[in-house]
């Protein structure tokens, strides 16, 4: 490896030291010193947690402003990860949710005494998966970051081990196996195909090989690999028809985790995703039959969730189901992608599901933060639990409410912009069906956000305690309150960084 | 190129900055009278503003004026920028909001319930109203015409009586259902080939083509008529037409008296705002299909509208619900005056389009003071069911004389708003749909039913034996305040100015209408 490499890599290298920092720090205060006291309080680990993040955080900024001369953007370590600045967009979003999450979390950890150590590491550890994901640009490495996602986010959801969080555990664990044996499955079938495991040789074979007609895909063999991928994928992005998991695994789970999962897991999902499509983009016959297939998994996915979240009573629920929504949405980005080569705006898709995600990533974190917060207080995860909620906590209400205002897409939040891009870009690419499917569909959401917003505001609290966030918990719903008010208000503070990130097109 | 004038900014968020700042001393647990008076004041300021607007407006000159262009929003796929400006239809309809947002204000005085809150939505409403009519671009119009959703769903929601939060969000689902069909229709709009910029009106000036030049002669993305279709569904949805009124009723009846100004007298006319800026305005060149062909059709919905909504105000027993239907009868009007697009000569067109117009304004401040006066009744009483009322004169002759007011405005008095409106409309639409018009006039024999009807079933005669107010109480009622007189004459001075002088308004939307014709 060149020097070059260990720079390329030393973002994910820095989020790795940091959880093993975290961890052995965990391990010293666990230990009694001689006399009975200990080396400090385990508290202590929160903060070396979020102030630590700083160094992959700055690494990150290196290697897009290149305070350290300029750096490769190739794919290094033998062609098997790109530090690019698509990466590291994602990288970047990756690292301010593990923050923006800890801080929150803080005061909700307080409930898990010794196990407080083990959050933070498997996030971390968790975290430095998916920024090597987000990078990876060979078959073998990307499943191997998927896998190092995979298992610290499943023990970080049986971690309140309550019959509820044992049950989202082995949801998530068993479902989890099959989608990563899906996965392997679809990449087997491309490098069967192909030959190759690095993406750039795949698509150089692609090149080579005579596409058939009438065959989806233009073989067979790119059928399979890309309907295995996609369902491999579709579980971590939390799409319908792969959504089953998603509203047990959240509701089981704590409630920061389902935040994390929610907002940083989908989001690398969808990054890797979108390199290993966007290489393909070029193939006609590719791309032609990808539009169809993602036009459908989009309404699937905005449909059930949407329909579904209508009848919930138990936020957690709610909001897992307005996540596959989301996530259906995104995916109307992605529908737009494919037909791309043939465009005179060709990385319009990625640009609009690029900033769908940060702006998607803000608002959500806001909500589901803000309800760690209360449900911490209340100990009541349904939706009664939130009513009258203005009158307990004006501050957390208020954040709440605007933060929902924004899933649901009204101006003007980042949420609406984020969907008039995304759907503008699918009537562009000729799906104008798909885009009124996709604005029907907000307003069916309407309903049960808006429903959600009327209780805070109007609903007799059954208990009138006050609740008082902490401060970490205020800055943190605050940070994904102002960035969702922010870019939807300035809009080209995200569609400027956005445009430089549009590195794989 | 980029130029700021900077008048219209500062008069769409001046109410906004005034809420936002109840926001921020809102934890000092002010007086509620200061932040009453606070933002009572903040209206006043911004009706001074509205009024220099209409009166800075230069009519020697003519077209888009007072403009404010930055750039804003800048994806591949989708251009947008932040343009404001007044041109002769806009200029009347931003001093009607600057009006009623004042009303609105004072007719507020009495509200208890979370005070600061309240302001802070009834001020959001206002700048999203005039941020509404004075967006000359599409995306930044639309965000504007959605955000009013949110203030209206918390007011009716809250203040409300009745089954408010029903009725807010019935409010709320009819409003976004209309929104998301003219969502898809702007992206339709402009992701047409030859569409560049999203403004609805040409500003020569600054080098902006505007969308009716662009697409004229064009083939659209989708067929004309269905994005003419998208759009119109959600203008319809908000004048509202029949058959998508639905709404309206419980809205107006359970909103609290202010927001039932800020409804009928400004809401409603952002939708026929939008239909002569939007309908009208990009779809008279376009290949296809042109507004033209389906002036016919809503001709006959207009008159359905018209006659419909007339038949059933008259048999309303609640106050507010009545004044509420009869709004949909008086929206029909503005439809039927539109629909002389469809035929005639130039000068029937014009007219037509322009009463319609007029219609919009003198409806505003009519129905503003209808329902003013029937929320100052209510205060008292505390009964709206007109079984229940009865000889209300001899206990409140002031809110019985500008009652009486609204009402003959109302069934087109002459010497009043309401009959020069009405008569502009009749007079153009007649030539060109005759039976349509034949049949709308109908409603005004029906308006004048319904209103007389109603004034002395309240106002006169003795008080019901029988379920109504207690003697003792009834001796106890009393008249309007003297600072009630401030909304109430704000509202009246138009009504009359208009009556026997209505060329201040109808020349200055003249103006504005011949810029959209061609």
């Amino acid at each position: 490896m060149h020097a070059q490499d260990y720079w390329a890599l030393s973002p994910v290298i820095a989020m790795a030291a940091l959880a093993l920092v975290v961890l052995s720090a965990d391990a010293m205060l666990a230990e009694k010193l001689p006399g009975g006291r200990r080396w400090g309080s385990k508290r202590a680990l929160s903060w070396v947690s979020i102030i630590g993040l700083a160094a992959p955080a700055l690494l990150t900024l290196n290697l897009w402003f290149g305070w350290f001369g300029d750096l490769t953007s190739d794919p290094v370590v033998y062609g098997t990860f790109t530090a690019d600045r698509f990466a590291l967009f994602f990288q970047f979003l990756i690292i301010g949710s593990s923050a923006v999450v800890m801080l929150a979390s803080v005061p909700y950890l307080t409930q898990f005494k010794d196990s407080l150590g083990e959050f933070f590491t498997l996030l971390l550890t968790a975290a430095a998966g998916m920024m090597l994901l987000v990078g990876a640009s060979e078959l073998i490495t990307i499943y191997v970051a998927l896998e190092t996602t995979s298992l610290p986010a499943i023990a970080l959801a049986a971690l309140r081990r309550d019959g509820f969080s044992i049950e989202a555990g082995a949801k998530f664990l068993i479902l989890s196996a099959l989608s990563t044996a899906l996965l392997l499955f679809g990449l087997v079938f491309l490098y069967g195909y192909t030959g190759a495991t690095r993406i750039d040789e795949i698509v150089a074979r692609l090149a080579t090989v005579p596409f058939e007609t009438g065959v989806p895909f233009g073989s067979l063999a790119v059928m399979l690999a890309v309907l295995l991928i996609v369902a491999g994928f579709g579980f971590k992005m939390a799409i319908a028809p792969w959504h089953m998991w998603v509203p047990d695994v959240y509701q089981g789970a704590p409630t920061p985790v389902a935040a994390f999962l929610s907002v940083a897991s989908k989001a690398s999902a969808f990054a890797v995703l979108m390199r290993i499509l966007y290489s393909m983009a070029d193939f006609e016959a590719i791309a032609q039959d990808w539009q169809i297939l993602f036009a459908l998994i989009a309404t699937a996915s905005m449909t059930v969730g949407n329909l579904l979240a209508l009848s919930q009573t138990n936020v957690k629920r709610l909001l897992a189901y307005s996540t596959i929504a989301q996530a259906g949405y995104i995916m109307v980005g992605f529908a737009a992608v494919s037909v791309a080569s043939s465009s005179d705006s060709p990385s319009a898709g990625p640009q609009s599901v690029m900033y769908y995600l940060a702006g998607y990533a803000f608002t959500n974190l806001a909500v589901f933060l803000a309800f760690t917060a209360i449900v911490h207080r209340t100990g009541n995860d349904t939706l009664a639990g939130l009513s009258g909620l203005l009158k307990r906590s004006p501050a957390l209400a208020i954040l709440m409410v605007i933060g929902l205002l924004s899933l649901l897409g009204m101006p003007p939040t980042v949420g609406f912009m984020a969907k008039a891009v995304v759907f503008s870009t699918a009537v562009d690419q000729g799906l104008v069906w798909l885009a009124v499917v996709a604005v029907i569909n907000t307003v069916v959401a309407a309903y049960y956000y808006l429903r959600v917003v009327g209780l805070i505001m109007f609903g007799q609290a059954e208990d009138e305690d006050p609740i008082r966030p902490g401060v970490g918990e205020l800055t943190a719903v605050s940070i994904g309150v102002a960035g969702a008010i922010l870019f939807g208000v300035i809009p080209w503070l995200v569609l400027e960084v956005v445009d430089h990130s549009l590195t794989i097109v | 190129m980029s130029e700021f004038n900077g008048i219209l900014t500062v008069t769409v968020f001046l109410p906004a900055l005034a809420a936002l700042i109840i926001l921020i001393v809102k934890p000092m647990n002010l007086d509620d009278r200061i932040v009453r008076w606070f933002a009572i004041l903040s209206t006043v300021v911004a009706f001074v503003l509205s009024l220099v607007v209409f009166l800075l407006y230069d009519r020697s000159a003519g077209g888009v004026q007072m403009v404010d262009h930055l750039t804003w929003l800048s994806a591949q796929t989708i251009k947008s920028s932040y343009l404001l400006g007044v041109d002769g239809l806009s200029a009347p309809l931003v001093l009607l909001t600057g009006i009623l947002g004042m009303a609105a204000a004072f007719a507020s005085r009495n509200i208890a319930l979370r005070v600061p809150e309240y302001f802070i939505w009834l001020l959001l409403l206002e700048a999203a109203v005039f941020g509404v009519f004075v967006s000359l671009d599409l995306l930044l119009f639309f965000v504007f015409f959605e955000f009013e959703v949110i203030p209206m769903f918390m007011l009716i929601s809250v203040w409300g009586t009745g089954r408010p939060r029903y009725s807010a969000m019935k409010f709320v689902l009819f409003t976004l259902a209309g929104g998301a069909f003219m969502f898809v229709g702007i992206f339709a709009v402009y992701l047409t080939g030859a569409v560049e910029t999203l403004s609805m009106v040409g500003v020569p000036e600054l080098g902006i083509e505007g969308i009716p030049e662009q697409i004229s002669g064009v083939n659209l993305i989708a067929p004309a008529s269905l994005i003419f279709a998208f759009f119109l569904i959600a203008f319809a949805v908000k004048l509202p037409v029949w058959p998508l009124h639905n709404w309206l009723p419980d809205a107006h009846t359970d909103a609290p008296t202010a927001v039932s100004v800020m409804l009928a007298g400004v809401l409603l006319k952002m939708a026929g705002y939008g239909m002569i800026r939007i309908n009208i305005g990009f779809f008279q060149e376009t290949r296809g299909f042109t507004v033209h062909d389906a002036a016919g059709i809503l001709s006959v919905v207009a008159a359905v509208s018209v006659v419909y909504g007339a038949i059933v105000t008259i048999r309303q027993t609640d106050m507010k619900r009545l004044i509420a239907y009869s709004s949909v009868s008086h929206m029909g009007f503005v439809l039927l005056g539109l629909t002389a697009i469809g035929g005639g000569t130039a000068a029937h067109q014009l007219g037509g389009i322009n009463g319609a117009a007029l219609q919009m304004f003198t409806h505003g401040t009519i129905t503003g003071l209808a329902f003013l006066m029937v929320g100052l009744a209510y205060d008292r009483t505390h009964t709206r069911h007109i079984p229940h009322l009865g000889g209300l004169w001899r206990r409140m002759p002031v809110i019985g004389i500008f009652f009486f007011i609204a009402g003959f405005a109302s069934l087109g008095l002459p010497a009043l708003s309401g009959f020069v409106s009405e008569i502009m409309v009749f007079l153009n639409s007649f030539p060109v749909w005759p039976w349509a018009a034949s049949v709308s006039a109908f409603g005004v024999v029906l308006a004048a039913g319904y209103v007389l009807w109603m004034i002395q079933r309240t106002f006169f005669g003795s008080k019901p034996p029988e379920g109504g107010i207690p003697d003792d109480k009834f001796e106890e009622l009393s008249d309007a305040e003297p600072l009630d007189l401030i909304p109430i004459l704000a509202l009246t001075i138009p009504i009359f100015v208009i009556g026997i002088w209505p060329k201040v308004v109808v020349d200055v939307f003249k103006l504005g209408i011949e810029g959209i014709l061609r």
